[in-house]
């Protein structure tokens, strides 16, 4: 176990090395490179450009560029006011040494701006995935153990519904129902506020504030994934109901809760263990949409703006902790998989 | 196709049995007619389509603005409403849905061509090559989608080759193709890998078959069942993602219609204008449910599993 997991560790860094050259290359392949946006939109002379250009090293050949960004430039000689004169060390650690460069557009270190999203991501994230799982696996014990039924038909109609809505469609009709048109009896006030994480007037923590704003995005990003998992889960079931140590232990007179839910459920919850794990990469992706529709300020959020604005080193570092993310996920589902199921054995 | 068996087989007479000849083709439409979603997709997927080509038969212009008929609710005139600058919403989204399902189609096109040929490779080959195609696929597999998608487009936003200018419709499907063939590679080098051990493989070997007519002729038609069932479920996924890409402000540019940048145009008043928000998201909707249970109808009509499940089951 433990060899293999170092083994797995071993190819996750060489898969994210061979990623990282990939992506950067992607990003820099971009006309004009990082500052054809800067030059446009400040107003800035084409001397001033080639200026910048020395001294952020972009006039240096691109495996020279990927090279200070992975090990940084402190050991090299740089030119730091950009005359074409080599003459002083560099300043930048490199990703290596957790050093993600500064944002062009805040001038922030890249990884404060991280740091001042990402616990936005996770809380929604978080709560949406929790709001899911626990609607889901109810729908889907109720409809496997009644297959057939009209609820297991609805819920089959319903899911197919569910995969194919868009999330950002969602977002807008959710919108529409609950701001725009429902109304609180008791002040007019909009039912549901329709963007960010607390009220503008409320200072501190307020949990009814909280609440409020958490519910019509967690309801858009846990669709999807409420008939996904709903549906999965009744299926898994069905599986297991059909095994034979399910027979021996109702034949050895087991109560058929006990059966039901110590025997089948605890089995057919193994794979929804892992698919959750294969899916975190994918939820977090969705926060782009439900972000950017309610104004939340997450990741996604931080990644579009980024994106438009050619904010190169934001999206860098978000890209690379993405893929380092889905990586780690799936081994995370494969030892998930061990763990829950002892038959699975490692080579 | 009936026919007589005349010539009596090993003594026995078997003039008296008919025997049918049944086409696979006419299997899996038997399959495929009793699955009730599948045939209202089917219907909804071709009324869709058949809109969608017939959308120059609008009386109005897609691009052409009527100052005097701004942000119209939908009315007899104009069923869906007209938009900030009076353009009839109806015909915009017949001429978004054009380049909306021409998006999702190529972009099938494209990850197939890029996805079997390595599945195939990989898989009948195996050793050295299918280790690297592989890794090549697990690559690419280890890419937040999404987010490189964003970034592809919003760096070929700017780019002006002749075909691909400003985001048109073969940009937007190769962008989303390159990081979607995954899916049919890893599906493929499956099929190969039990396939190419079949006898008939073998056959074909001894009687001299080069292994491109191997591939070709003899492996790959029997492949083709779950990749038209993975082909479908990607055109829905498709469709998925180029008008989220265009929702984004990535994909098709305006004045270009599609729905998803209908939607996108929709966003910033859509609380006092619902329609512009309700129709285009509508059809995106519409378009990915109906492909969705044709896709399921498709699965359940080619795997032979199922099939003798079900039997089983009744």
């Amino acid at each position: 176990m433990t060899t293999y997991i170092a083994r797995r560790l071993l190819q996750t860094v060489s898969l994210l090395f061979l990623l990282s050259i990939l992506l950067f290359t992607l990003v820099n392949l971009a006309p004009g490179g990082p500052l054809a946006g800067q030059g446009r939109s400040r107003h800035i002379s084409p001397e001033k450009v080639e200026l910048l250009k020395r001294q952020f090293g972009l006039d240096k050949p691109l495996p020279t560029q990927y090279l200070i960004w992975l090990v940084g430039n402190d050991w090299m000689k740089v030119d730091t006011d950009g005359d074409g004169i080599e003459d002083g060390y560099g300043t930048r650690l490199g990703i290596l040494r957790g050093d993600f460069g500064f944002s062009f557009r805040t001038r922030q270190p890249v990884l404060v701006e991280i740091g001042q999203r990402l616990p936005n991501t996770i809380y929604l994230m978080s709560i949406t995935m929790l709001a899911a799982l626990l609607i889901a696996i109810p729908i889907g014990i109720v409809s496997a153990l009644r297959q057939y039924s009209s609820f297991d038909i609805t819920v089959t109609t319903f899911s197919f519904a569910g995969q194919a809505i868009p999330e950002f469609w969602l977002g807008l009709l959710l919108i529409l129902i609950f701001y725009a048109w429902l109304k609180n009896p008791f002040n007019g006030e909009p039912l549901l506020p329709a963007g960010g994480i607390q009220s503008i007037n409320i200072s501190g923590f307020n949990l009814g504030d909280r609440i409020a704003h958490l519910i019509l995005p967690v309801a858009t990003g846990a669709f999807g994934w409420i008939a996904w998992y709903s549906r999965f889960l009744r299926s898994s079931m069905l599986d297991v109901i059909h095994k034979d140590y399910l027979r021996t232990a109702r034949a050895k007179g087991l109560p058929n809760r006990m059966v039901l839910y110590k025997h089948a459920l605890r089995n057919a919850l193994i794979p929804i263990v892992t698919m959750l794990a294969l899916d975190l990469p994918t939820i977090f992706g969705g926060a782009v949409f439900v972000e950017i529709i309610f104004s939340w300020p997450g990741m996604g959020r931080l990644y579009y703006t980024a994106a438009q604005q050619r904010d190169y080193p934001v999206l860098m570092a978000v890209l690379i902790i993405g893929a380092a993310f889905i990586i780690l996920s799936n081994l995370l589902a494969d030892l998930l998989y061990g763990i829950l199921d002892p038959r699975v054995r490692y080579e | 196709m009936t026919d007589r068996i005349k010539a009596p087989l090993n003594g026995l007479n078997l003039s008296n049995i008919t025997v049918t000849d049944v086409s696979m083709a006419s299997i899996i439409w038997k399959r495929f007619r009793k699955h009730p979603g599948a045939i209202a997709g089917i219907l909804v997927f071709t009324l869709l389509v058949v809109a969608v080509v017939l959308a120059p038969l609008s009386p109005y212009e897609p691009e052409a603005s009527s100052m005097s008929e701004r942000l119209q609710p939908p009315s007899l005139r104009h069923p869906m409403g007209t938009d900030a600058l009076g353009r009839d919403l109806l015909t915009r989204v017949l001429y978004g849905g054009r380049i909306s399902l021409t998006v999702g189609l190529l972009v099938v096109v494209v990850s197939i061509s890029i996805g079997v040929p390595i599945g195939a490779l990989a898989g009948y080959y195996g050793g050295w090559l299918d280790s690297v195609l592989m890794r090549l696929t697990d690559t690419f597999l280890s890419l937040p989608a999404l987010l490189v998608l964003i970034l592809l487009s919003a760096i070929l936003r700017e780019v002006d080759a002749p075909l691909f200018e400003n985001n048109s419709v073969m940009t937007i499907a190769l962008v989303i193709g390159i990081l979607a063939w995954m899916t049919f590679a890893r599906l493929v080098r499956a099929l190969f890998l039990t396939l190419r051990e079949m006898d008939f493989v073998s056959a074909s070997r001894a009687l001299g078959g080069s292994d491109l007519r191997i591939i070709l002729r003899h492996i790959l038609p029997n492949a083709i069942g779950p990749v038209i069932v993975e082909a479908t479920l990607e055109l829905g996924y498709a469709i998925i993602e180029e008008s989220g890409l265009s929702f984004l402000g990535f994909g098709i540019q305006p004045p270009a219609p599609s729905w998803g940048n209908l939607l996108s145009n929709a966003q910033e008043n859509f609380t006092r204008y619902p329609w512009l928000a309700v129709f285009p998201g509508l059809m995106i909707f519409l378009a990915i449910i109906s492909v969705n249970y044709i896709g399921d109808g498709f699965r359940d009509a080619l795997d032979p599993h199922k099939v003798f499940k079900q039997a089983g089951e009744q």
